[in-house]
């Protein structure tokens, strides 16, 4: 049978549309990307995320031929793209300030770009109409950016870069200057708007929300080097380690000493005179080893009485409520002084709340509701 | 309307009148029907009459403009250019020697200037004249020119740049289409800094003038050294209402613009 889930990046005779190979970029003493290789398939949306500083901008400005690397290679379908101006690159960028071009009405902003390119009057007519169109801006087509809202401004920013029809699309925090609601709308509109196109798209963003919503694969990056490379939900639910893990999302780490039982069980000696937790993992783990078990708070169940069979199972006492209307999350601390935080959706619009502040409360999950990590 | 107490009405009253009464009175003995110019003897304007067939002053009038539009011309791109390879070159070797070198003629006395440029024509036996006092001219308003330009540049978003050549530019292009359109305002209020300082300017233009070629300060103030007629006052008032309009018309220009963009983000602001 055919899939038709696109995973390009399982295909080992798929050819990547961007290789990154081996680069490395200094600036001065300080290395920015540390010798990093990377491959980005044709109609991706892939989001680079990071905290600030982490080299992602750099990797996007390589890209787009604003920095050269120090050294490897970065080839754009195939070819090597090192040394070509940003001018001849058949890749745009949305800049994160948008950087629309303030005595240029919309629609003469749209056209900059096709202008360059001398393409007929006609040809170039359409081509307008057609990015207004798709980015709902017909009826400001006049105005100046400043004569618009933020959200307009986006969308004019977004037609511009889309208009000459780039194989690759970059995106610098595009949403970045959005207020929450506005943000929300925009991410689907972005990917739609992805989808219509077929445009390869790179993006760039500190907000792992954003990320894992717009993205097919995420690339979570540290310090000048990828941590980890994989689709939104692998990346939360298997984080390659303790950074991952703790940089998307809430999450739980249990520090311990394994000792590996039956089929790839392992028993976590995790406190002093406490029950050892259990866990499953494909990765190895000797006798002793110092590991890390990784538990997000919704797979975290809490209740007042021990669960029957349950497989790990602590007891504590509740210390905060953080009520978000749809879900809760208690912070309960063990004996030991350690703080868990379990999570519970509110499913139902009348009922009382179970548990209060100073409640003693039982957590329990089960073997595989936790990730068992080396470092 | 806020009434101003007593003490901001005297504060206020004092500095115009120590700046304004100088030229009030001036302007006043422009008018006087005597020859004296400390003598009041009724109200005439013969005297504006008179200039208008002085030939000696309306021939140095118009070598004082000529001097001014091709020295504020050419000191607008040289220094243009100028502040855009300071602010945007990146870093490169002796860029803060450069820099520095570009601001020194701020604070270099004229007298300097002027000799240094008389000596360095006479240098190369260049003949003084209308030529001789535009290069003078351009040679020190460029630097104010190159501040003006400079100040705009820096808080010119660099990304508005790489758009531009990220949509097909080439770098030439981007500075023509892009950067230049935005700080056009800095470029125009540094070619009228420069107008202004060649308008004024004495020291510098009577050393690089020759004989055939005075300018209008070098005039006025050769025929007040033979003592003061009111015709020189007519002068003078001439230049302060041209000084004037012009001010205000350029405080209402920037003013309207202003305005018009407020109401343009208030209305967007409304749109959202």
């Amino acid at each position: 049978m055919q899939s038709t889930v696109f995973t390009p990046w399982e295909d080992p005779d798929a050819k990547p549309l961007i290789r990154f190979q081996n680069v490395t970029k200094r600036f001065g003493t300080f290395t920015a990307i540390d010798d990093l290789s990377l491959d980005i398939y044709e109609r991706e949306f892939f989001a680079l995320l990071g905290p600030s500083g982490c080299g992602k901008t750099t990797m996007m400005r390589m890209l787009g031929g604003f920095e050269t690397p120090t050294e490897g290679r970065i080839e754009l379908a195939g070819k090597d793209i090192v040394g070509v101006p940003p001018n001849k690159r058949a890749v745009n960028m949305m800049f994160q300030s948008y950087a629309l071009f303030p005595h240029l009405s919309v629609w003469d902003n749209i056209a900059f770009g096709l202008r360059r390119d001398k393409r007929p009057k006609a040809e170039i007519e359409a081509r307008v109409a057609e990015m207004l169109k798709l980015t709902r801006l017909e009826k400001f087509a006049g105005r100046k950016p400043h004569q618009i809202s933020g959200g307009q401004r986006q969308r004019v920013a977004l037609a511009r870069s889309l208009a000459k029809a780039p194989k690759l699309l970059l995106l610098d925090e595009p949403l970045g200057a959005l207020d929450a609601k506005l943000r929300q709308d925009t991410q689907f509109e972005l990917m739609d708007i992805q989808e219509k196109t077929g445009t390869t798209f790179v993006i760039v963003t500190h907000d792992q929300e954003e990320a894992m919503t717009v993205a097919s694969r995420v690339a979570v990056m540290d310090e000048g080097k990828l941590i980890q490379v994989a689709t939104p939900d692998r990346i939360y639910e298997s984080p390659a380690n303790v950074y991952v893990a703790d940089f998307i999302g809430d999450v739980n780490i249990i520090e311990g000493r394994a000792t590996p039982g039956e089929d790839d069980t392992y028993a976590i000696d995790w406190a002093e005179g406490e029950v050892p937790l259990q866990a499953t993992s494909a990765t190895r783990f000797d006798k002793g080893q110092t590991c890390y078990l990784a538990i997000r708070p919704e797979k975290v169940t809490i209740s007042t009485d021990r669960p029957e069979g349950a497989v790990n199972a602590v007891q504590g006492k509740v210390l905060d409520i953080a009520y978000l209307g749809n879900l809760s999350t208690y912070h309960v601390e063990l004996p030991s002084g350690m703080v868990i935080k379990a999570q519970t959706a509110n499913t139902r619009r009348i009922s009382r709340r179970s548990f209060t502040w100073e409640d003693p409360v039982w957590l329990s999950w089960t073997v595989t509701g936790g990730v068992l990590l080396a470092g | 309307m806020n009434r101003l107490s007593w003490f901001n009405t005297v504060s206020l009253t004092l500095g115009f009148a120590f700046l304004y009464i100088p030229m009030v009175i001036l302007v006043i003995f422009s008018f006087n029907a005597s020859k004296l110019v400390t003598v009041w003897a009724g109200f005439s304007t013969k005297w504006y009459g008179e200039l208008l067939g002085n030939e000696a002053f309306l021939d140095a009038a118009w070598v004082t403009l000529k001097v001014a539009v091709l020295s504020s011309s050419i000191a607008t791109v040289l220094g243009t250019m100028a502040a855009y390879v300071l602010v945007r070159g990146g870093r490169f070797l002796g860029r803060t020697l450069f820099s520095g070198m570009i601001y020194a003629p701020l604070v270099m006395p004229e007298v300097i200037t002027g000799l240094s440029l008389l000596l360095l024509f006479i240098g190369i036996g260049l003949d003084r004249g209308v030529l001789t006092i535009v290069l003078a001219h351009t040679t020190f308003s460029m630097c104010y020119v190159s501040v003006v330009v400079s100040s705009r540049l820096v808080t010119f978003d660099k990304s508005l740049e790489e758009a531009a050549l990220d949509l097909g530019c080439s770098p030439a292009q981007a500075f023509r289409l892009v950067t230049l359109p935005i700080i056009a305002p800095a470029v125009i209020s540094g070619w009228l800094l420069a107008f202004t300082l060649s308008l004024d300017d004495l020291v510098i233009a009577s050393f690089t003038a020759g004989p055939s070629s005075t300018t209008l300060p070098i005039k006025i103030f050769s025929a007040v050294r033979l003592g003061v007629s009111p015709e020189i006052n007519a002068l003078s008032t001439v230049m302060i209402s041209i000084v004037t309009v012009g001010v205000i018309a350029a405080s209402l220009v920037s003013k309207r613009s202003m305005v018009r963009q407020q109401k343009d983000e208030q209305e967007a602001a409304r749109a959202q």
